[in-house]
């Protein structure tokens, strides 16, 4: 039988295609079922943002970075705030650091209910999606509340926080996080013990610690391979470090232990964001004191000159940044998210580029796939949690 | 571990390399000489434990020397360190690519051609990346201008002679007889 020759076919997968979380293009070369190589291509989402970003003002740029990647929204503002912050050699009070981790927790719990309804829905469990977004809608709703706009907020500023917390702020995060729990448990009893998701998912995309590391991956997929590391307990930002909280890990490496991981990880960052939410006054300073950078209570633009000619430069010329550069990284839903910053002392930026984990993802997802079926590629595809947004940029 | 210590450390194991500190807010910031990169990433990841390429990237500062910076952030989980490395590139220089020690280079040193146009040396897979197949230009280059009018790409029309038509019909007629 051996002697017998089989053409290898070519599948196009993509650019349009359901399972490929937004426009990601794969050529299969397949054997049967097998796949001999995959090739994938991107760029079809590339909107020259970091291009962008260098015509605008400092402030301006926030708005740009959200978009990028456009389900974990404010760690793109978190990270490209906190790079500045670090030339700026500015440090948040507490009040503000404790409303930047609330809402960073609320955003990956946020990601990964997109990401947990989309994979189920790949992988055939068509409901989780229904449940997954009706929860997401609530955080949604937080963020209409916060900001009014639910999916970029723009929230996070350079120096603080855009505007104080609205009124029943508390008591609408304090709602979704005593109905939350209750919901994970709903979605471990769709997914966790179910004989056909784990046959799909179980040994199936292994990515071990070292292949991970290799290929750039850290985040819940690395975490997944037997990797402890997390931005947030290895270089803690924003006054991580006070928080009671555990990096949950596998060590199977497969789709179905990133499974366990991220469901594991909406668990902590709960707990995060109920003790985050207990040492949130209602109202409080929501801004560092640096005149440079934030413009005047009102009152004092009112009554006193120097306040108004500050607030107007500030809102006119923008504030400058001392030159150098400076790389802050943040523990967003993919992994590691970055910002890498490079200021020429004007108030302009010289370069923005942001570290993206899908891009690294898409990277490393031949080696994952090849040998494999085809059928596993959707669900090794959906396990990285990949968002085109980011990888583009 | 400031760049200093760092350096002091990697000096022996990488003969001849002149690295030199580079000051910094956040971490350790080093630069390496273009032609000692591929060994002192080698001596970095196996001999003071960077296992993670997080990032590649370049920033160009138009109208100075050295044009481009390339710049890699190293990171050591088991040490809990960063570490970042530049190398100044000419406006004609070149890079050699890392690839050999961090696959992760792979595409990070693709983009950064496709955005600057640096050339890194060995590289397998030089294409573009982000942008189109058949873009011209580096768009992330300070000279580039930011409001470009170009055509939208497509695809060109397929164009068959009468002759390619007629050798097609043939090999397929040769298939099937045998």
């Amino acid at each position: 039988m051996s002697d017998i020759r089989t053409e290898t076919m070519t599948v196009n997968m993509g650019p349009q295609h359901p399972s490929t979380h937004g426009v990601l293009r794969l050529v299969l070369e397949l054997d049967g079922e097998i796949i001999q190589s995959v090739i994938p291509t991107i760029g079809y989402l590339h909107t020259g943002i970091e291009k962008t970003a260098e015509q605008k003002k400092w402030q301006q740029v926030i708005p740009l970075v959200e978009r990028m990647d456009y389900l974990g929204a404010q760690s793109n503002s978190l990270a490209y705030a906190l790079s500045v912050e670090k030339l700026l050699g500015l440090e948040m009070p507490q009040r503000v650091k404790d409303i930047r981790v609330l809402l960073a927790e609320l955003q990956r719990i946020a990601s990964h209910l997109i990401w947990i309804g989309t994979h189920g829905l790949e992988i055939g469990a068509v409901s989780m999606l229904f449940y997954a977004v009706r929860e997401r809608e609530l955080l949604l709703n937080i963020n209409e509340l916060i900001a009014g706009f639910r999916f970029f907020p723009s929230y996070i500023r350079i120096g603080g926080l855009r505007e104080d917390l609205p009124r029943g702020f508390h008591a609408q995060v304090q709602e979704f996080l005593d109905r939350f729990p209750g919901k994970i448990d709903e979605f471990e009893g769709l997914l966790t013990k179910n004989d056909v998701y784990k046959r799909r998912t179980q040994n199936v995309g292994v990515i071990t610690r070292e292949h991970a590391y290799a290929w750039g991956l850290v985040g819940p997929i690395a975490r997944a391979g037997g990797s402890d590391y997390d931005v947030r307990k290895y270089f803690p930002y924003s006054g991580y470090e006070t928080y009671d909280f555990k990096v949950p890990t596998a060590t199977e490496g497969d789709v179905y232990a990133r499974y366990r991981v991220r469901v594991a990880e909406m668990r902590e960052s709960l707990k995060i964001a109920k003790q985050a939410l207990d040492r949130i006054s209602p109202t409080g300073v929501f801004a560092c004191d640096d005149t440079r950078v934030v413009p005047p209570p009102k009152d004092k633009v009112y009554s006193e000159m120097e306040a108004l000619i500050q607030h107007f430069l500030i809102y006119s010329q923008g504030f400058t940044v001392p030159a150098g550069d400076a790389y802050v990284p943040v523990e967003g839903p993919r992994g590691e998210h970055g910002c890498y910053i490079v200021s020429d002392g004007t108030n302009r930026p010289w370069r923005v580029k942001m570290r993206a984990p899908s891009f690294m993802a898409i990277q490393a997802l031949p080696t994952v796939v090849q040998g494999g079926l085809i059928a596993d590629v959707v669900a090794v595809i959906g396990s990285t949690d990949v968002v085109m947004g980011d990888c583009d940029r | 571990m400031d760049a200093q210590a760092i350096i002091d450390k990697l000096t022996p194991l990488v003969p001849g390399a002149a690295f030199e500190a580079a000051s910094s807010v956040d971490f350790a910031t080093l630069y390496v000489p273009a032609g000692q990169l591929i060994a002192a990433c080698q001596a970095l990841r196996d001999s003071l434990n960077f296992e993670v390429l997080v990032e590649v990237t370049a920033a160009d500062y138009l109208p100075r020397a050295p044009r481009y910076e390339v710049v890699y952030h190293l990171l050591s989980v088991s040490k809990r360190l960063r570490l970042r490395l530049k190398v100044r590139v000419m406006a004609d220089g070149t890079v050699p690519t890392v690839q050999s020690v961090y696959p992760a280079a792979g595409w990070l040193e693709r983009e950064v051609w496709d955005m600057f146009g640096i050339v890194f040396d060995g590289h397998p897979d030089l294409r573009r990346l982000l942008m189109p197949e058949d873009w011209e230009g580096h768009p992330q280059r300070k000279d580039y201008p930011v409001q470009i009018q170009k055509a939208a790409q497509t695809y060109a029309p397929l164009e068959v002679s009468q002759e390619q038509f007629q050798a097609n019909l043939e090999r397929d007629r040769v298939k099937r007889t045998h």
